[in-house]
């Protein structure tokens, strides 16, 4: 996937100055940076959530808004904020919708396999007739991911997923993510506040700052005293812990 | 030890709860045809001319008359109603992800009444595919009004999208008085203002079939529904187009309650109450939940129009009557146990599996932990 010279406004203000990078297969990309830099905005629209107002993203050669709707959901997952579902569905009816491109909601048996599996790389198979609302926030995002898994793309998109998740669920949400790469050879793209996850879980990282991209490159560029200092206007330390650059802030 | 002994249970109940849960699933939707059947020929000898078999066996024509032209006209209306108001509500709700829309509360309704006035004041010679045709375009344009406006204003609060709703149809409602005062016409009117089911007779109601394709084409798109239901975003990472099928809805909604209104009267409450009451029980899947919840709509209507031609005999009550005053009943029974139990859902008979079920999250929240 490559993005050229993209631009977004809203109401007047350059939200996103002409960002250009190109993100390598099947690895984990974070896009970090304070907020109101862009870097949703820049998800949103490489997801083809959000209408850019100029520049260019080109997926597998063909620009993104080019490519039919369907087509375009069997290779490009997006998860935005998880938080606010409010309907009554269990878990594997919620899974079974990650289908709905390839299906149209006709599951061949081929189907009901790829979401058991979902299910079961999860391991949701004891919730899989639970209603998600009432799971916990951990377990609902893990059926989300599940989804995700059962639409069998080979990008996938994650705003923010580990945003009110508690420690131990938000550091398992990023042992997933690792997991999608490495045994699923997907391309995760995901935008994080915390850049310690970034640092520890990713291969790239995209640091943005007023709108543009202030770095991009593998983690250990990206986590220096400067360039993060510079960014956030933030004094760092980055210390090495099991061989990553981990960073402290005060 | 202890450990593989607890999963092992788990896996007992929960292959256990599953294969009961297979069984109930259809279970509910069988019992309520069987219920639905014994009901509706009980409806079919309710009236103020006595029917008997005999009569109808030995050939007695007046009989028939009355029986094939007002009886079973009837129960097709009554059917074709419970049917087609809480499918609409169920439509209705999910699309606008808020349980308290239905035909009343998104002025579906109001709407269509307006539009059954403009015919008649354009109109006076129109037929009643005229009215209808009248009703449907003013309702899909009320409906589409009304959720167009809620969408732009954000709301926060649940609460809020209902009570808009209200407003907007109280507005159109008044336009309508207004314009009824005005040029006369109060008394035509009134027709379909109460709803009611005594002046449904052959020739006279077969609009109202038009909820049956309708009813069809919301259970062909019941996943598309229920897509556009978890929202925009969600919608477009499956590919699903969002407006399209947001509009599809609201209009197959729209003209279901118009089609009834436009040959019954106003029926509220049933759109609202019928979908919520089965989503408790079933959740909020439309394939699974549609049929159920069409058949519990036709049942409640049906027991509503029972009661009353039974309760003055001879006299008959309007059915909007008997609908608001249980509907009222029911609607503050959802209430009060919303307030009480959260969103929790209802497990029929579920006890011990659900209690299995918390047991299996319980130790695998505790696995995770290890």
């Amino acid at each position: 996937m490559e993005v050229r010279e993209l631009t977004k406004k809203y109401d007047g203000k350059t939200v996103v100055d002409s960002v250009s990078f190109t993100i390598p297969k099947g690895k984990v990309i974070s896009l970090i940076g304070p907020n109101g830099a862009g870097k949703s905005t820049v998800m949103g629209i490489i997801s083809r959530l959000i209408a850019r107002d100029s520049g260019l993203v080109a997926f597998e050669g063909q620009d993104i808004s080019k490519w039919k709707s369907k087509e375009l959901s069997k290779r490009l997952a997006i998860l935005t904020q998880t938080n606010n579902i409010q309907m009554k569905l269990t878990v594997r009816e919620l899974v079974t919708f990650g289908r709905f491109p390839y299906s149209g909601g006709h599951n061949t048996p081929e189907d009901e396999e790829i979401i058991s599996r979902a299910i079961e790389y999860m391991e949701l198979q004891e919730f899989e007739d639970r209603f998600i609302d009432e799971l916990s926030g951990g377990q609902r995002q893990r059926a989300m991911i599940a989804m995700v898994i059962a639409q069998d793309t080979e990008h996938v998109l994650l705003d923010e997923p580990t945003n009110n998740l508690d420690i131990y669920h938000a550091t398992n949400m990023m042992k997933i993510v690792r997991r999608l790469c490495d045994e699923l050879g997907k391309t995760v793209i995901l935008v994080l506040h915390e850049i310690n996850y970034a640092a520890f879980y990713s291969d790239y990282i995209c640091a943005f700052k007023d709108g543009r991209i202030a770095h991009f490159g593998p983690v250990k560029e990206v986590m220096t005293k400067e360039v993060l200092g510079d960014i956030y206007n933030v004094d760092f330390e980055i210390m090495e812990i099991s061989g990553k650059p981990l960073s402290i802030y005060y | 030890m202890d450990k593989l002994a607890i999963t092992n249970f788990i896996m007992f109940c929960s292959v256990l709860s599953r294969k009961g849960a297979k069984v109930k699933k259809y279970a509910v939707t069988l019992v309520l045809v069987f219920i639905l059947i014994v009901l509706s020929l009980l409806s079919l000898f309710i009236g103020v001319i006595d029917i008997d078999l005999k009569a109808l066996a030995g050939g007695d024509s007046e009989a028939w008359w009355i029986f094939l032209a007002s009886r079973l006209s009837r129960l097709l209306a009554i059917l074709c109603t419970g049917v087609g108001m809480s499918v609409a509500g169920l439509i209705m709700q999910q699309l606008c992800m808020n349980k308290f829309v239905s035909p009343t509360t998104g002025a579906t309704i109001s709407s269509a009444q307006f539009g059954i006035l403009l015919a008649l004041l354009f109109m006076p010679a129109s037929t009643l595919w005229g009215r209808a045709i009248f009703a449907f375009v003013m309702a899909i344009l009320g409906t589409w009004t009304f959720v167009w406006f809620i969408q732009r204003i954000k709301f926060k609060d649940v609460v809020m999208v209902p009570l808009v709703g209200i407003m907007f149809g109280n507005v159109i409602g008044g336009v309508t008085n207004y314009l009824a005062y005005k040029y006369e016409m109060t008394q035509a009117l009134s027709t379909w203002l109460v709803g009611h089911f005594s002046l449904v007779i052959r020739g006279r109601y077969e609009i109202v079939y038009l909820t049956v394709p309708l009813v069809i084409l919301a259970f062909i798109f019941a996943n598309h529904f229920n897509i556009v239901g978890m929202g925009k975003d969600f919608s477009k990472n499956l590919g699903v187009h969002y407006n399209a099928v947001l509009f599809m809805g609201l209009t197959i909604a729209a003209m279901i309650t118009a089609s009834i209104v436009v040959v019954v009267g106003s029926i509220s409450y049933i759109g609202l109450i019928v979908p919520n009451v089965v989503a408790m029980f079933k959740g909020d899947k439309i394939r699974g939940t549609i049929i159920d919840t069409a058949l519990f709509g036709a049942i409640f209507v049906l027991v509503c129009d029972m009661i009353g031609r039974v309760v003055i005999a001879p006299y008959e009550l309007p059915i909007e009557l008997i609908v608001g005053i249980l509907g009222s009943l029911i609607f503050i029974g959802l209430l009060m146990y919303r307030l009480k139990n959260g969103r929790k859902a209802i497990r029929l008979g579920a006890a011990g599996s659900s209690a299995c079920a918390a047991a299996a999250g319980a130790a695998a929240e505790r696995g995770e932990g290890a």
